[in-house]
């Protein structure tokens, strides 16, 4: 087995970087720029049971190292992402993907997860109980202990593959939440979503998104994320995915020495479609300067 | 080319031909965001963009000097379908909205169609555009509204009485009203903020007739037909 490889909730991984969900589409934009089998896996855009168009635009704001977000969980439902997106995923991808999952009730999640559970493609469910930009739905059950709990037992129920629980960093105490969620039966948690912003124009005096706020991501939130991860890998047994800002081997080698298992790549897969490639091409490097032999040293 | 409009010629090997419409996404230094400019005219590995100085990153990119190397996504987007021309073409561009007409210009003289082309602006001072396409054979009208150069008004003033197929780019008071007034068929290309430019974010949606569409890859150009316009 390879230096980078590593494990998360009992399924190999050949290294530890995974494109976050939301920066990846299906998939097969990608593959059109590189051989994305090269990627242990990828999390795909966030699936709710019913198609979702999402909100107005402007959805996207440039900000000092990062933008802001507010796409809205834009996607064509998990009946079309079974019949349709992920066959096409299949003639380019030959590993478990992750399959990111949002909902705006319990029973919602999980009916999305109990028909996701019955494809083989998928590996691990990931539940998206922090997505900021949509109302009455998302973040609400992930700011909320109790609720990212119920959210965590209804998903165990319909499923026999790992649930990880991707959780909000807009809350007072982000280690109360991921408790929670491996009290409830989580395999393991993902963090961070984006952080909830905004941007005004000045020439309009207006807010620049539709939504009028948006989720920050970039490598602006890199410490915010790191902070987190370092808590909740404290906090909790089960393992951690840690994301928010991380654009280099270097970012991803520091995530992993908060407490991460294995790190997600969000924005800087939509500012360099070859980023999470170069940055799986520049670990080796980076670990032989540190004199990390294996990454499994690292947790 | 105007006081706020800049040309900017780039050259790299094994460039694969843009097809008219399409864009490349450029990457500025402190900027996160990449800024997708629309392909203005390609010759070989050259590639020729124009662009109108509006923000933070036109700015950036106005303040680079001869040599400089940057950073570019090319051959994204739809774009214009040239089979759908018929044989009298129109081309209608609104300011910033002209570049792309070159390349599409170029193609449709070459594939030996006849070329109508009109163009608006604002104000007589802020033409650009127009000589590159005469010197492709396009007959071009211009249009002012403050009536300094051609006729007096918007593209829709100075519409040809008949053309098989219209091609627009500009803004989208102006795409609007073209809609609104014309009987013939024809493509737009469309502007939105981008996150990626290549179809993973789902930042540019908009909704259309058949769905949503993304501007970067089932866009920038879609069909007059299935555009829906916000009341």
């Amino acid at each position: 087995m390879g230096r980078l490889t590593t494990e998360l909730c009992g399924i190999p991984l050949d290294n530890p970087v995974i494109p976050a969900s939301g920066t990846f589409g299906f998939g097969y934009e990608f593959a059109q720029w590189y051989d994305i089998n090269r990627l242990s896996t990828f999390s795909f855009k966030g699936t709710t049971r019913q198609p979702r168009f999402g909100n107005p635009t402007p959805r996207i704001a440039e900000c000092p190292a990062g933008m802001l977000n507010a796409v809205g969980l834009q996607n064509p439902g998990v009946d079309q992402v079974i019949r349709e997106e992920l066959p096409k995923l299949k003639q380019v991808f030959h590993k478990p993907v992750m399959a990111n999952v949002s909902g705006f009730s319990v029973s919602e999640y999980a009916e999305t997860c109990a028909l996701l559970d019955a494809q083989d493609q998928v590996g691990w469910l990931e539940v998206n109980v922090s997505c900021p930009n949509v109302h009455g739905g998302g973040m609400s059950f992930g700011t909320d202990p109790r609720a990212a709990a119920e959210v965590t037992r209804a998903v165990k129920r319909v499923t026999r593959k790992p649930v990880i629980l991707k959780l909000s960093p807009n809350v007072t105490d982000i280690m109360a939440v991921a408790r929670a969620c491996e009290e409830a039966g989580a395999d393991g948690i993902s963090l961070i979503n984006t952080l909830l912003g905004m941007r005004i124009d000045l020439k309009t005096r207006r807010p620049v998104l539709a939504n009028t706020f948006g989720g920050l991501s970039g490598p602006a939130v890199f410490p915010v994320a790191l902070r987190m991860v370092w808590q909740v890998s404290h906090a909790v047994k089960i393992p951690v995915v840690g994301m928010g800002g991380v654009s280099s081997a270097e970012d991803v080698l520091e995530m992993m020495m908060a407490g991460a298992r294995a790190v997600e790549v969000g924005a800087a897969n939509l500012k360099d479609p070859l980023a999470c490639l170069r940055i799986i091409d520049a670990l080796p490097e980076a670990m032989d300067r540190l004199g990390i032999r294996e990454l499994k040293e690292l947790f | 080319m105007t006081e706020t409009v800049y040309r900017l010629i780039l050259t790299g090997k094994d460039l694969e031909p843009q097809l008219p419409g399409q864009f490349v996404n450029i990457a500025l230094p402190g900027l996160f965001l990449r800024r997708p400019i629309s392909v203005c005219d390609q010759q070989g590995d050259r590639l020729t963009l124009m662009y109108k100085t509006v923000g933070q990153g036109t700015r950036l990119l106005a303040s680079l000097r001869p040599g400089e190397t940057l950073d570019v996504l090319t051959g994204l987007g739809n774009g214009y379908d040239l089979s759908k021309a018929g044989d009298r073409p129109l081309l209608l561009g609104g300011g910033v909205g002209v570049p792309p007409l070159v390349l599409l210009a170029r193609r449709l003289r070459e594939a030996g169609r006849p070329v109508a082309a009109v163009l608006g602006f604002n104000t007589g001072a802020e033409v650009f555009g127009a000589d590159a396409l005469r010197a492709l054979g396009c007959e071009v009208t211009l249009a002012t509204a403050d009536g300094s150069q051609g006729v007096p008004g918007f593209v829709t003033d100075a519409l040809p009485a008949s053309y098989s197929f219209f091609y627009a780019c500009g803004p989208e008071p102006m795409l609007r009203a073209v809609c609104r007034v014309t009987e013939t068929s024809g493509q737009l290309s469309l502007e939105q903020r981008m996150g990626c430019g290549f179809g993973a974010c789902m930042g540019c949606t908009v909704q259309t007739v058949n769905g949503p569409k993304r501007i970067c890859r089932e866009g920038p150009v879609l069909g007059k037909e299935e555009i829906v316009w916000d009341a």
